[in-house]
């Protein structure tokens, strides 16, 4: 058997893929936090409820109206996404001139209920969902077995990433987005309908962490509690990568994953915590994050 | 932050005999208030009531939106009753040593977070007291998910027994009182006036001199201290110290009694608290569920009444008649 510092590789290989497997899901969803703040400079706290939302969305598809995993994948990110829509319109909108913290609270609040009311319906317990025929089968790499499902979510969010990279920083309308959180005012004086696209940048955040949800249903148990823990390792990730950069969440995401899962190898006592640890040690070094600009 | 617009009321002094008549019949009140309510009730409003109110002390006087004073809270509880049960000292001495085991965390913990401002405090604070409750869940001296159970609450001074309920709910609301008085001296002391303007305008206050952080670290350890202090008591009461009072649901709790009661008012969190914990004793008999409640009372708080109960009032023509007679 091959050693590496004292480790068996297939199990550091083995955790180094659950790291970035983790690091897939915070990516997605520390992308999406990144989008919201960067336009509505507002911490969208119930991210996790609307990740946990579209794995929910997902299984109810399959439950009630025999709705595969394919047809899911586009339609649970929708479904989140309009949800998001409805409350921006509805609640958001209003609280745009007020203290960021305002914001902050709403979205705790909307995320209170939202978990209390699955958890009423669902039982705090994990319902499975049955992973994609297509997918189900493995690869043996024959220094160590690759489950194609795993593969499938890495090669998915990184596609995602860089396609939300792609378009917020290379295309018009990224342009008008950038122009948008820069000078509001003035973005508007040139007749750009600037309500209209942030209601938009909240619905696509919204939909990015529905199809996180979704994609997490198989591997992870669709419960009402999954968003719970995860969205706070969330902040954490882009306090790391620096709030207003969305490469900077991106990529502090799949790195901070792939690192906790070296530390469930080498340490696991302190799995839980080395992302809050290398987050106070970045802010002792580096206050504005790693890729952030001292605003 | 000078871009701050929260919704806070600009203090005004009342009338000075309104003010003592109100605080004496608030002290008649409380002394007869356990012949007529459950003792253990009262009890928990008043933890909670010093709780909200030594939160307040950070978000209404300084502006810094801490979501992570559960650590303080739920680690003064384990402090406390690790002090009283396992090496056997006396209540008050627990107590303390929940106050400094509080203060000493807030002192890391307010170390990192001042080091950026707003909403970034708020997910650094989050941040740091989930960490410490991943600690709590697995140090040996919490006991993990049982807890400390079976607190003894002691003799007060090796004299007076802590097991009558009685004799526990004239202690906890002695430490009440204490607490609040300390809360009233710092935000009227002329270092409560400078925190109270580097609120309103951090820059400004640099320039006139003021080594801003250490201002802001110092009423976070305050805070810290306080809450601690309603934390150590809060587990004498109910005699057991649980991973529950760690979590980031707890810090999240705080936040709304302050905000439901009025943020940056001195009675408004006390208002907050009593509303809270009745509500939770009401709806803790029936089958719904107690987070969907508060998270709509959450979002209609943010979207309607901003300033709390007490702080619309404050605001509305009885409240201002009340408080603008001396004329400042």
């Amino acid at each position: 058997m091959v050693l590496i510092f004292g480790i068996p590789l297939q199990a550091l290989l083995g955790q180094l893929l659950v790291g970035l497997i983790n690091g897939s899901f915070y990516a997605m969803l520390s992308l999406g936090l990144a989008v919201i703040f960067g336009l509505l400079r507002i911490i969208n706290f119930a991210h996790g409820a609307l990740y946990m939302l579209g794995a929910f969305v997902g299984y109810l598809l399959l439950v009630y109206f025999s709705i595969g995993f394919w047809p899911s994948l586009i339609l649970a990110p929708l479904a989140v996404g309009l949800f998001g829509i409805i409350i921006e319109r509805v609640a958001l909108s209003r609280l745009y001139d007020l203290d960021h913290l305002y914001g902050l609270l709403f979205t705790f609040g909307l995320a209170l209920v939202i978990e209390g009311t699955f958890r009423y319906y669902f039982g705090a317990s994990g319902q499975p969902y049955a992973m994609p025929a297509l997918l189900s089968s493995g690869t043996n790499l024959g220094f160590m077995f690759l489950p194609n499902y795993r593969v499938f979510i890495v090669v998915a969010s990184l596609v995602v990433c860089i396609a939300t990279w792609f378009l917020i920083e290379k295309t018009r309308l990224g342009a008008y987005l950038r122009a948008a959180t820069e000078n509001p005012t003035l973005v508007r004086v040139f007749g750009i309908n600037v309500p209209l696209l942030l209601t938009v940048t909240y619905g696509l955040g919204a939909a990015l962490a529905g199809l996180a949800g979704i994609l997490a249903a198989p591997i992870y148990q669709v419960s009402p509690l999954m968003g719970t823990n995860i969205v706070i390792v969330v902040f954490a990730v882009v306090v790391v990568g620096g709030m207003g950069s969305i490469g900077g969440a991106i990529i502090m995401g799949y790195m901070l994953g792939i690192f906790e899962g070296l530390t469930k190898v080498f340490y696991p006592e302190a799995s839980n915590i080395v992302i809050f640890v290398i987050m106070a040690i970045v802010l002792l070094i580096r206050p504005a994050g790693l890729f952030g600009k001292i605003t | 932050m000078a871009d701050t617009n929260l919704a806070l009321p600009v203090e005004r002094s009342t009338v000075a005999p309104y003010k003592i008549l109100f605080l004496v019949m608030a002290i008649v009140l409380l002394v007869a208030a356990p012949w007529f309510f459950y003792p253990i009730f009262l009890m928990k409003v008043l933890c909670f009531a010093l709780f909200a109110a030594a939160f307040n002390l950070l978000l209404g006087y300084t502006g810094l939106l801490s979501f992570g004073h559960a650590a303080f809270f739920g680690g003064a509880a384990y402090f406390t009753s690790h002090a009283v049960t396992v090496w056997s000292w006396r209540p008050e001495l627990g107590l303390l040593f929940g106050v400094a085991g509080a203060a000493a965390l807030g002192l890391v913990i307010g170390f990192l977070a001042i080091r950026r401002k707003g909403i970034y405090f708020g997910m650094i604070t989050l941040a740091l007291a989930q960490m410490f409750y991943f600690f709590c869940l697995q140090a040996p001296f919490t006991h993990g998910e049982d807890g400390i159970q079976g607190v003894p609450r002691g003799n007060l001074f090796g004299v007076i027994p802590l097991g009558d309920t009685l004799n526990m709910y004239f202690f906890v609301l002695a430490v009440f009182l204490i607490g609040l008085f300390a809360i009233y001296r710092i935000v009227h002391s002329p270092f409560g006036m400078i925190v109270k303007a580097i609120r309103e305008n951090e820059n400004r206050a640099i320039s006139l001199g003021y080594s801003v952080g250490a201002y802001k670290l110092a009423i976070f350890v305050m805070s810290a201290a306080l809450t601690g202090l309603a934390g150590g008591a809060k587990a004498l009461v109910f005699q057991f110290a649980t991973l529950n009072d760690v979590t980031w649901q707890m810090s999240g709790e705080v936040i709304l009694m302050a905000l439901l009661g009025g943020i940056g008012t001195l009675i408004g969190p006390l208002v907050g608290a009593t509303l809270v914990v009745t509500l939770q004793t009401y709806l803790a008999t029936s089958v719904f569920p107690v987070t969907i409640v508060m998270g709509l009372t959450f979002m209609v708080c943010v979207l309607t009444f901003r300033r709390g109960v007490v702080g619309e009032f404050y605001h509305s023509r009885t409240g201002r008649g009340l408080t603008q007679k001396d004329g400042d």
